[in-house]
């Protein structure tokens, strides 16, 4: 396949100085054989994945950055802001969430060195630490439910619950799109194409993933730390 | 040669069924035309509202049987109830900005041609395309829904109502203007009628929207960079693709922002929290912390409004800057020439976008926002109609010179230009902080936004669509009815638009569901009903639009694949576009967009895909004086 | 084709240009000190665009009737792709035009907005409600007495929840009528009990928001006594457009003997007081 590519292109090159017929009147001519598309799908569809994620990133940061200005002039604009304490468990989530992203780490450096058992192996540990993450999370809200503290006791507490199941919707699209690589890793792409489409498909998941990890470390420390 | 087999082996097929061709299509140009089709039904509906609204204000206190049967609860006895008006306003301004200028421009005309002027066979993500069209399709159905739930005790004030927060008002649709100004839009059912279940569908509907936006936006920023095919660089693209690309930029960054406000909006509605709700709020009678009204404490007015102005403000060039882009392409066209200082258009449009984040504040000089922000905020907005200005004596530029063919897309475009500057020049007054005292919230700034965004954006629409329509279908459109259409919109949108500038000189406050209530306003009546006939005119033309629309593309004149000998990657392939676009070949593109006119070429323009010859002369780029692209220092 | 369009542009910039030089209809005249720069500010305003309007319809309809393509001539297009001398001069006239205008822009406002009001000023707390306005005078001690939501009662009278207990409030006023003395600045300290509104005197070339939550504070000097209309310019529910009242501005002399006045008699006096001014003519 490589090599016929390069030809392709060569014939190309040397067409455009000779100018090929043209078909009168619409000006369609055959010699624009290979787009990107057709030409080098190895690189094309990794490409189009790695950009598309972060672009969709480019617009979770968006939401977020709203919801911060929010909460820092919602904080700031009267004195019934009462920060509530820090449910213990939360630690637990931010261990398990950073492991997690470790684990996607070992997945794809096993799918890089096609080595198919192990990957998915990684991946069914890193969707089970999300799973736990999530659980963790919902254990925080009983704790706090369980102390009396509801999403309108106090701006502080809005902000929790809204941050928290903002990010955790996020997760959740998270955990889906790893179970899509899960099912994936069986199916050994069959062509060039199909394979290069999986291994875009894992690295554009796994840049979803870490961000996930590190906007929940923000999360954290902004509702924690800054008070 | 065994190469050149290649270049037709991956030809898609297009799908056999029905469902999945037509309905849930993953074809870009099917989901292109099914937003237009969106577009349509909405701005009838928007179109309609209306002229109630018109009828509602110079002809206060008649009796209009027919609304009488059509509204039992709007207008009782036919006579249109204020709360009905500011409800028809409420939904008139959210439908056009969100349903009609969002959906056309950017979801409609973009899908269609960006991936087939970039010579793609798709967009990069069909499956998303498709997704996104559906959402906003929900949207739309949820917002409608809205209308009615609030309109009727009966659905709304049942379960389904109360698990939407408490049912209906038991008037006619929600009431806020698309603006939704908290507190009013956050209280609830106590704030008066208006208020009820119907906001929330309201505020829904808009999340909904913005999700769809997101998914549309994600899906043409990675086709634009993504999948441009060989000798497409970006200064070959046409300033049709610059503008939807820098669009989609706006939605990406901007509509995030909405849906987390609307999300706080909607918690304060129903989750009881506090964040746009101040404390001490006593309204109809009622304390906050009385059991009909749960305690506030603390919240923010003024951040719903930032919230939603940084939106705001660029939604209003999402809006525009397609119509932007189409009339530069355009003109170029039927003034046989290629667009003047293409690469300033490029920077223009990069500077609106980009300028277009600073300037929310305009929108809020008389919040109560801090006055030294305004002023910072009123000395960004008026740098912004700089590059504006580059825009509209490029266009100008454009026409000098040429040999202009008066298609009915042509005027439509030449339309754009003299009601863009006409709306345009009065955001140079508002964008005053001490010109803003007096004419904010008065119809100046009706006036001004109509024009701009009112007419010049859907008069980009229209020459779109004239423009392309036998692209799209195969068929031209009646040139004839097209011309009728023309003349009297453009004098009509005039007519109607203008007038409401002296009315706002003379202090006519805006959402008044009546004027007879100062006398300050009376002497303005003649003006009142000179607008609303000329409304009235107007929309009853657009039905010769409309009629020429579904007519043309069944019985309009066989098209051909490239009838306005435009020289764009759409025009080599054939009216309609295959499957794929190009029918399995890759086509490869030699030189810019608009290259009309060459001297010594045979024809008097020459198509992107059409390869340079050793002895065509080097005329365009090589000149040192020049801002234009042409042979944008490609090699040969 | 092309002439016709041409025609009809500068037909229609030569009406639009004419509503707005016609006189017929216009601003009301202005009362307040700032209203006359403001007024100037606008004028200067309105001729820049309005030349650059008029300008650009002319050139806009001159280019489409002269090169208008003609059946016979079978010469093309010029060739050209722009000219980069002309992107930077218009560029450099435009940017110098339009920051010129914001900076003229901002000077009402800042002797508006970026100071306090001058000592001595006459201070009204302003308090919205849906469709309705509260005035409420401090009275004779110049002290505004403790108001507090949860003693808000209607029946009473009390809409903005004046604590009748505190010293202060003994001879504060609340009214429906904004009574303003003219030639003395005067500051309002502006409050909302449930949504956004907007305080809108077309003479007084001013408007603000109400911001529930929020006291703003803002001032102006009256120069010439009258009675004037009142409205509300923010949409806050179904009765917006009916959200109206009055304001009078009394010479200095009137001013005082109405304050002097005893909270019985003042009722009376200021009845009298609106009827004796009529609103101008419009
Ligand atoms: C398509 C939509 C669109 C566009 C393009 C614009 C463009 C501009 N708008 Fe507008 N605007 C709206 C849609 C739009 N607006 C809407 C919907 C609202 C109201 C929302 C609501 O409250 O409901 C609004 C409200 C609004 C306000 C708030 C008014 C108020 O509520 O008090 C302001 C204030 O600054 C403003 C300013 C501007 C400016 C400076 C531009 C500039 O970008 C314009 C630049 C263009 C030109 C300047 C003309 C061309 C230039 C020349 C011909 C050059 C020669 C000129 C000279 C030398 C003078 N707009
Ligand atoms: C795109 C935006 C848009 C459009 C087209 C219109 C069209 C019209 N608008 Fe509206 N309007 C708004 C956006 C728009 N409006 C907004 C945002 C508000 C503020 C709401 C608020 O305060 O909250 C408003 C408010 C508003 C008011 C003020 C109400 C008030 O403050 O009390 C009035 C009053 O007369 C009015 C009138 C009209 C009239 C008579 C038309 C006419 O219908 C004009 C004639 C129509 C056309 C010429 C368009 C025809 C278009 C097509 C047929 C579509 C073509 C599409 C394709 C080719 C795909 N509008
Ligand atoms: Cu109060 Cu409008
Ligand atoms: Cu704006």
């Amino acid at each position: 396949m490589a090599t016929t590519v390069t030809n392709a292109e060569r014939v190309i090159e040397k067409s455009i100085g000779t100018g090929p017929p043209s078909r009168p009147g619409n000006g369609f001519h055959r010699n624009g054989g290979g787009g990107k598309g057709d030409a080098d799908p190895l690189r094309f569809y990794a490409d189009r994945y790695r950009l598309g994620m972060w672009v969709a990133l480019a617009g979770v940061v968006m939401l977020f950055t709203a919801l911060t200005s929010a909460y820092i002039v919602r904080a700031a604009s009267s004195n019934d802001w009462r920060p509530i304490a820090m449910p213990r468990v939360l630690l637990l989530s931010t261990a398990v969430i950073i492991i997690s992203s470790m684990t996607f780490e070992a997945a794809r450096r096993s799918l890089k060195r096609q080595r198919d058992a192990l990957y998915g192996r990684w991946l069914m540990i890193t969707t089970i630490l999300g799973v736990v993450f999530l659980g963790s999370q919902l254990l925080a809200w009983r704790q706090l439910v369980r102390g009396g503290i509801y999403l309108a006791t106090n701006p502080h507490s809005s902000f929790f619950y809204l941050l928290t199941a903002a990010h955790g919707v996020h997760l959740l699209g998270g955990i889906l799109a790893l179970s899509y690589l899960l099912v994936r890793t069986r199916r050994r792409g069959d062509d060039v194409a199909a394979e290069s489409r999986r291994i875009g498909a894992a690295d554009a998941v796994s840049i979803y993933w870490h961000f996930m990890d590190g906007l929940w470390v923000y999360l954290f420390l902004l509702l924690f730390l800054w008070k | 040669m065994a190469e050149v087999t290649h270049e037709v082996v991956h030809r898609h097929e297009p799908p056999k069924s029905f469902i999945r061709k037509y309905i849930f299509s993953l074809d870009h140009k099917v989901i292109g035309i099914q937003y237009i089709m969106l577009a349509l039904t909405a701005v009838v509906v928007g179109m309609a509202m209306s002229i109630l609204m018109r009828l509602n204000l110079s002809w206060p206190g008649t009796n209009w049987p027919i609304l009488g049967t059509l509204f039992p609860t709007g207008a009782p006895g036919g006579v249109i109830s204020p709360e009905f008006y500011l409800s028809l306003v409420t939904m008139h301004g959210t439908i056009m900005v969100f349903f009609v200028l969002t959906t056309a421009p950017q979801g409609g005309f973009g899908n269609y041609f960006l991936p087939i002027q970039i010579g793609a066979d798709d967009m990069a993500f069909p499956f998303l395309n498709m997704m996104s069209f559906w959402v906003t399709f929900v949207g739309f159905i949820v917002l409608l829904a809205a209308i009615f739930i609030e309109g009727s005790v009966g659905i709304g004030g049942g379960a389904l109502g109360t698990a939407l927060g408490g049912g209906g008002s038991g008037t006619v649709g929600p009431i806020g203007g698309w603006t939704g100004y908290a507190p009013l839009s956050a209280l609830g059912k106590i704030a008066g009628p208006g208020q009820g279940a119907g906001v929330n569908l309201w505020i829904v509907s808009i999340a909904i929207f913005c999700v769809g936006s997101l998914l549309g936006a994600l899906n043409f920023i990675t086709t634009l960079l993504n999948m441009r095919t060989r000798g497409m660089s970006l200064m070959r693209m046409p300033l049709t693709c610059w503008a939807w690309f820098t669009t989609a930029v706006l939605a990406l960054l901007s509509f995030p922002v909405l849906l987390g406000g609307g999300i706080l909006l909607l918690l304060d509605r129903v989750g009881g929290t506090s964040f746009f709700i101040p404390a001490g709020e006593y309204v109809n009678g009622v304390l906050s912390g009385d059991p009909r009204f749960p305690l506030h404490a603390g919240g923010s007015p003024l951040l719903w409004q930032h919230l939603f102005w940084f939106f705001g403000h660029p939604e209003v060039y999402i809006a525009i800057l397609p119509g932007m882009g189409a009339t530069s392409h355009i003109l170029s066209t039927f003034a046989r020439k290629p667009v003047f200082g293409y690469r300033a258009m490029v920077f223009a449009i990069f500077a609106i976008g980009g300028l277009g984040f600073f300037v929310w504040g305009h929108h809020m000089f008389i919040s109560g926002m801090s006055p030294y922000s305004a002023v910072a905020f009123s000395i960004l907005t008026l740098s912004i109609g700089v590059p504006s200005a580059i825009k509209t004596f490029n266009w100008i530029g454009t026409l000098w010179g040429g040999r202009i063919r008066f298609t009915t897309a042509m005027l439509f475009a030449i339309g754009f230009v003299s009601l863009f500057v006409a709306g345009g020049i009065t955001g140079l007054v508002l964008g005053q902080t001490s010109l803003d005292l007096p004419m904010h919230d008065t119809y100046f700034v009706t006036a001004h936004f109509h024009l701009v965004m009112g007419v010049a954006s859907i008069f980009g629409m229209f020459a779109a669509m004239y423009f392309w329509f036998p692209k799209m279908f195969g068929r031209l459109m009646n040139e004839g009815l097209g011309k009728f259409h023309f003349w009297i919109t453009f004098v009509g949108v005039y007519t109607i638009f203008v007038p409401m500038h002296i009315m706002g000189i003379v202090g006519m406050p805006r959402r008044y569901a009546q004027f007879t209530e100062y006398t300050f306003l009376a002497s303005l009546h003649p003006l009142v009903l000179l607008v609303s006939i000329a409304a009235i005119v107007t929309v009853s033309v657009q039905l010769v639009f409309f009629f020429n629309l579904f007519w043309s593309m069944f019985k309009g004149k066989v098209a051909g694949p490239n009838p306005w000998e435009a020289t764009t990657l759409e025009w080599i392939t054939d009216s309609p576009p295959p499957h794929d676009n190009f029918a399995g070949i890759v086509p490869t593109v030699y030189r810019g967009p608009y290259e009309f006119a060459v001297p010594g070429a045979p024809r008097d323009f020459i198509m992107q895909t059409e390869p340079t010859t050793v002895d065509e002369p080097a005329v365009a780029g090589s000149r040192g004086d020049t801002s234009g692209n042409g042979h944008d220092g490609h090699k040969r | 084709m092309g002439r016709a369009l041409g025609v009809v542009i500068w037909l229609l910039a030569l009406a639009s240009v004419y509503l707005f030089v016609s006189g017929h209809w216009w601003f009301p005249p202005a009362i307040t000190e700032h209203g006359p720069s403001l007024d100037r500010q606008f004028m200067i305003t309105i001729i820049v665009v309005g030349i650059a309007f008029t300008a650009a319809q002319i050139g806009l309809g001159w280019m489409v009737w002269k090169y208008r393509e003609t059946g016979s001539s079978t010469e093309r297009a010029l060739y050209t792709h722009g000219n980069n001398r002309l992107e930077v001069i218009w560029t450099m006239v435009t940017a110098v035009i339009f920051i010129g205008l914001a900076v003229m822009g901002q000077q009402v406002w800042a002797s508006l907005h970026l100071n306090q009001a001058p000592p001595g000023s006459f201070r009204v707390s302003v308090v919205a409600q849906q469709f309705a306005w509260t005035f409420h005078y401090a009275g004779s001690d110049g002290v505004f007495g403790r108001t507090d939501p949860s003693l808000i009662n209607d029946d009473d009278q009390n809409f903005i929840g004046l604590d009748r207990a505190d010293p202060n409030a003994k001879d504060d006023v609340q009214i429906a009528t904004l009574i303003i003395p003219v030639g003395r600045p005067v500051e309002l300290l502006l409050r909302s009990k449930d949504v956004t509104h907007n305080i809108w005197v077309p003479q007084l070339r001013f408007k603000q928001d109400l911001v529930p939550g929020m006291t703003i504070p803002v001032h102006f000097t009256v120069v010439k006594a009258g009675k004037y209309e009142l409205a509300c310019a923010e949409l806050c529910g179904m009765n917006h457009y009916k959200m109206k009242s009055f304001m009078l501005a009394l010479p200095d002399d009137e001013f005082r003997a109405l304050t002097a006045l005893p909270q019985d008699k003042f009722q009376a006096k200021k009845e009298e007081l609106l009827s004796k001014y009529q609103l101008p003519q419009y």
